[in-house]
């Protein structure tokens, strides 16, 4: 009788698919060759262990010091740069391809015209296009182009994230209340001011959030592009590894994770102020 | 005359009709309640009077215009002077109640103007005379998630207040009310639309405070228009006719049918 009276009829279901997940990630493990019993193997990890301790301690003699600083400015300079250079095209990007901002939309209950679908479709190919190339092949591209240097992963970063932002804004805007904009394009207002009125208090948080997120991937991103030759700390940690200077990459990888926090802790701040 | 359909038919996307063939003249400065049992097609009728539904057949004249025969932009110039106040207002609950309020303009304002006041509010004065008159003008600096329903109403209400369109259309505008604040709010929106020759269509669950502050009252039932009378001359048979519902009417509901559907998740 108690057995009955705690039944859960969704118990079932959840562990069936739990089961199901477990069995479709077994081809993914099977073809990505992984092979973790190499790590196991005694010499592997006497030559893992070999290079991570020489990464004590962290390099931190004055001229090594000035070097990190200005290739952490560098970095942070790209990553910014690159970002204010893909929210100019991906803001107005995004508001062209989000269905939130359709006319039509308001007044057949949600669903926009064929025909303003079919417009939106060049912008949203174009967005795929943007991002379908990872920002590594652009920043090769570009290093060609207009030589070593900062520049090329500037343009490599605002090319890549303004198809990335644009593809997600325009989902955000999509997937709050629409039932605001729609009452204030009913009342005659316009499309961009019902936007700014009736969806953007809504998204305000999800945008910052996200954007800070991308932000914190664009330093990440430009740390991997100076490997290629874009400057700032990959180009660094390119020359730090060539020359076996453990101390030297510990102390760039320490950089990193302080960015990282840095990042996060500015997340937080924007969001707990817009909430 | 301010509106008029002909021959007016609402499907929804799922295959309900709202509206049969409707025909409905109302002119300037009238007070009309519009009364029915609920899924009668009270909000589709207001929907379609206000622009925001385009029906399926059917002619729609607003203020003289013929609204779906406009462009775009001249519409949107149309509905600036018609006003509809939403049965759950339509307020993003992160805005504040002042911003809320000054956005009944944005159809009238440049743009301009419209994005310096969403930084500052161009004018609070006005926005807080349009609360007052609902009681609420000690709100003014409030974000909306922190009023009540009741609350959020009156705000969607001061916004078309502040809109000030010369034709006022309100769905169900007191439902989240209790009876005194009701009738109070009633009176508000009767007296504006007197004050300023602003024709006024409400739909109304509650018949007495129908009867009570509206002159006509326009009864529907499955999309279709039952009576359409001066409120003095609605009587008890027609109402009960209005709410006949064969199957409320039929033995009361037998209690042992538990059948709790649980949702997976």
């Amino acid at each position: 009788m108690l057995k009955r009276d705690t039944r859960d009829p969704a118990a079932r279901p959840r562990l069936l698919l739990g089961l199901l997940a477990l069995v479709l990630l077994w081809p993914g493990i099977h073809f990505s060759e992984l092979n973790l019993s190499v790590l196991m193997a005694s010499d592997s990890q006497r030559e893992m262990g070999r290079f991570v301790s020489a990464f004590w301690p962290p390099a931190h003699d004055a001229e090594f010091l000035e070097l990190l600083g200005q290739a952490t400015l560098q970095t942070l300079a790209i990553a910014t740069a690159g970002m204010t250079l893909a929210l100019m095209l991906a803001v107005p990007a995004s508001l062209v391809a989000s269905r939130a901002l359709s006319l039509s939309a308001a007044s057949h209950a949600g669903r926009p015209e064929y025909l303003s679908r079919l417009l939106r479709w060049p912008v949203r190919g174009l967005l795929i296009f943007l991002r379908s190339i990872p920002e590594i092949v652009w920043a090769l591209l570009f290093v060609r182009a207009v030589g070593l240097g900062p520049t090329a992963g500037v343009l490599a970063i605002a090319i890549t994230y303004s198809g990335m932002l644009g593809k997600v804004y325009a989902e955000i805007y999509e997937s709050v209340d629409q039932r605001p904009a729609h009452a204030l394009l009913q009342s005659g207002s316009g499309r961009l001011a019902a936007f700014c009125y009736g969806i953007l208090p809504n998204v305000a948080a999800e945008l910052v959030s996200y954007t800070v997120y991308r932000w914190e991937c664009a330093i990440r991103a430009s740390v991997v592009m100076g490997f290629v030759g874009a400057g700032g700390l990959g180009q660094q940690m390119d020359l730090s590894l060539r020359m076996f200077a453990g101390g030297e990459v510990a102390s760039l990888l320490l950089t990193f994770l302080a960015l990282v926090l840095f990042a996060d802790q500015l997340s937080r701040l924007l969001r707990w102020r817009l909430a | 005359m301010t509106l008029q359909l002909t021959q007016v038919s609402v499907t929804h996307a799922n295959g309900v009709q709202a509206l049969r063939g409707l025909d409905l003249r109302i002119g300037a400065n009238e007070q009309v309640a519009i009364i029915g049992p609920s899924g009668a097609g009270k909000s589709s009728l207001l929907n379609v009077l206000a622009t925001a539904l385009r029906p399926r057949q059917g002619e729609v004249q607003v203020l003289g215009e013929r609204a779906w025969e406009l462009s775009a932009r001249q519409r949107q110039r149309l509905r600036a002077r018609v006003g509809l106040i939403h049965q759950s207002p339509p307020l993003p609950l992160r805005q504040r109640v002042v911003t809320a309020v000054l956005a009944g303009k944005l159809g009238q304002w440049s743009i301009g103007k419209s994005l310096l006041n969403l930084v500052h509010p161009l004018d609070v004065p006005g926005a807080r005379a349009a609360l007052s008159r609902l009681d609420l003008g000690d709100k003014v600096f409030a974000q909306c998630q922190q009023l009540s329903g009741g609350q959020l109403q009156r705000v969607g209400i001061a916004r078309v207040l502040y809109q000030a369109p010369e034709v006022l259309l309100a769905d169900e505008p007191v439902s989240a009310m209790d009876p005194v604040l009701a009738g109070h709010t009633l009176s508000v929106l009767c007296r504006h639309a007197r004050e300023h020759n602003v024709t006024l269509v409400a739909s109304l669950h509650a018949v007495e405070l129908a009867l009570e502050h509206f002159s006509r009252i326009i009864g529907l039932r499955d999309g279709q228009i039952l009576f359409d009378l001066p409120a003095e001359e609605v009587d008890r048979e027609q109402l009960d006719a209005l709410y006949a519902n064969e199957q409320l009417q039929s033995a009361p509901p037998p209690a042992s049918t538990l059948s709790v559907q649980i949702p997976r998740c």
